[in-house]
C-alpha cells in the first residue's frame, strides 16, 4: 500500500470541483478522502460542513441547490446505507448530487463488519436510483469524477463515484 | 408518558404558523412532512414555501444548506417534534455551522399525528430546546403560552441566529390543507422565484 499523502489523485479530484463550481462539500470523514477535505476546508469558495450522518448530506446538499449552490457529498461506503430513504428526496424533486464514496469491505479488507456495506453500495445506490461509477484505477479517477459531476449538475440526477480499495489500499490496523 | 397533557395546550398550530408567517418578508420558508407542511400551506401557499411530504429528518439538514447558499435571506424552518426527533444530529451540525440567518420551529403537539397521533418522546419529556441549546445553538427557548408566543415572533423573522423555539402546540386533528405534491414542480417553482427563469437551463 502506497501511502495516500503522496499520492495526486485527491488534487485532480479537487481540481474537478472548482471546474464545476462545487460550493458546499457536505462529509463523514474517510482517510480516503483526507487530503481532499484539508483541500476544500482551505478554499475560500467552499463551504464545508460535518455532518452527523450521511443522509444529513443528502438533505443538506437539496437545500444548497434550491438556494443556488452545487455541492458534493464525500463519505466511505458505510454511509451509503444511512442514505437511502432521504435519496427519495433528490429523485423525486429531480435535484443535482454528487457523491464521492471511498470503498472498504471490498476488496482486502481485514475488518469483516466493513463487508456487508462495501458489497452492497453499487447494487443499493443503483436500487435507490443513483447513477454509479466505480473506478479502480488512480489515473482514471479525474475523468470519471468529471463525468460523474457532468451528468449529476446536467441531468440533473444523483451520480456517486465509487473509488475502489484497490486503489486506496486496505487499511490494516499493523496486521 | 403523558397522553392527555397536550391535548389542553392554548397555542393553536394553525394560528402559530400564520402568525409567525404573516410578515414573512422575503423569508425562505421549509416545511417538515405531514401537519407542519399542512399549517405552511393553510398560512397561504407560495413558490418560496418549500413543503416536504417526505424526507423525515430532513427539514433542518435542507434549511440549513439553504442557509448556506443564500446568506442575505431569512430561512424559516417550521418542522414538528417527530420529524425534528429523527434528526437531532442536524441540531449539532447546525450549531458547529452557526448560519446567522437561520431559524428552526418545531410545532411540538407530542404526537406523530399523520400515522394515529402516537405520543412521541417528548410526551414522554424529552426537551428539544434543551437539546438545540446542548447541541451549541446559541438561542433557543420553550414556549407555551400566547404571551411568550407574541416575544417570540420578532425574533424568528428577524434576530440574529442560528435561533431554535420550541412551541407547544396543542394536539388536535385539522382539515388537510395540502401543498402541491411533485417534488420537482416544487423545486422548479422555488428556484425560479429565488434564482430567475435561468435557474431552469
Amino acid at each position: 500500500m502506497t501511502s495516500l499523502a503522496s499520492e495526486t489523485w485527491p488534487q485532480d479530484i479537487y481540481q474537478v470541483l472548482v471546474e464545476n463550481r462545487v460550493r458546499q462539500i457536505a462529509y463523514i470523514p474517510d482517510i480516503g478522502h483526507a487530503s481532499l477535505i484539508k483541500m476544500c476546508h482551505k478554499s475560500d469558495n467552499m463551504k464545508t460542513v460535518v455532518l452527523t450522518t450521511e443522509e444529513e448530506g443528502v438533505a443538506l446538499l437539496a437545500g444548497a441547490w434550491l438556494g443556488g449552490d452545487r455541492g458534493v457529498l464525500l463519505m466511505q461506503s458505510s454511509g451509503v446505507g444511512n442514505c437511502i430513504n432521504m435519496l427519495s428526496l433528490t429523485r423525486v424533486c429531480r435535484m443535482p448530487l454528487l457523491i464521492l464514496v471511498t470503498m472498504r469491505g471490498e476488496w482486502g479488507e481485514f475488518n469483516p463488519w466493513q463487508v456487508p456495506m462495501g458489497q452492497n453500495s453499487n447494487p443499493v445506490l443503483t436500487a435507490a436510483g443513483v447513477l454509479t461509477f466505480m473506478v479502480n484505477d488512480k489515473d482514471r479517477i479525474k475523468e470519471t469524477v468529471k463525468a460523474a459531476a457532468k451528468m449529476a449538475f446536467e441531468g440533473p440526477a444523483a451520480a456517486a463515484v465509487l473509488i475502489s480499495q484497490r486503489i486506496l489500499g486496505a487499511k490494516t490496523f499493523g496486521r | 408518558m403523558n397522553p392527555e397533557r397536550s391535548k389542553s395546550y392554548p397555542l393553536r398550530r394553525r394560528e402559530v404558523v400564520k402568525e409567525l408567517l404573516a410578515q414573512r418578508s422575503d423569508a425562505l420558508v421549509v416545511a417538515g412532512l405531514g401537519a407542519p407542511a399542512w399549517d405552511v400551506t393553510a398560512a397561504g401557499d407560495t413558490p418560496l414555501n418549500f413543503p416536504l411530504w417526505g424526507a423525515m429528518g430532513g427539514a433542518v439538514p435542507l434549511g440549513l444548506g439553504l442557509a448556506l447558499a443564500q446568506p442575505s435571506r431569512r430561512v424559516l424552518v417550521i418542522t414538528g417534534d417527530g420529524e425534528m426527533l429523527m434528526g437531532l444530529g442536524s441540531l449539532a451540525t447546525v450549531a458547529t455551522q452557526r448560519p446567522p440567518n437561520l431559524a428552526i420551529v418545531v410545532l411540538d403537539n407530542e404526537r406523530y399525528g399523520e400515522t394515529g397521533m402516537q405520543l412521541t418522546h417528548t410526551a414522554g419529556g424529552v426537551d428539544l430546546g434543551a437539546i438545540a441549546a446542548a447541541s451549541g445553538i446559541p438561542i433557543c427557548n420553550t414556549v407555551s403560552d400566547k404571551k411568550s408566543f407574541k416575544s417570540v415572533i420578532p425574533q424568528v423573522q428577524k434576530e440574529v441566529g442560528p435561533l431554535f423555539f420550541n412551541i407547544k402546540v396543542r394536539a388536535e386533528d385539522l382539515p388537510l390543507v395540502l401543498p402541491p405534491k411533485d417534488g420537482a414542480y416544487l423545486k422548479d417553482r422555488f428556484r425560479v422565484a429565488l434564482l430567475g427563469i435561468d435557474a431552469t437551463i
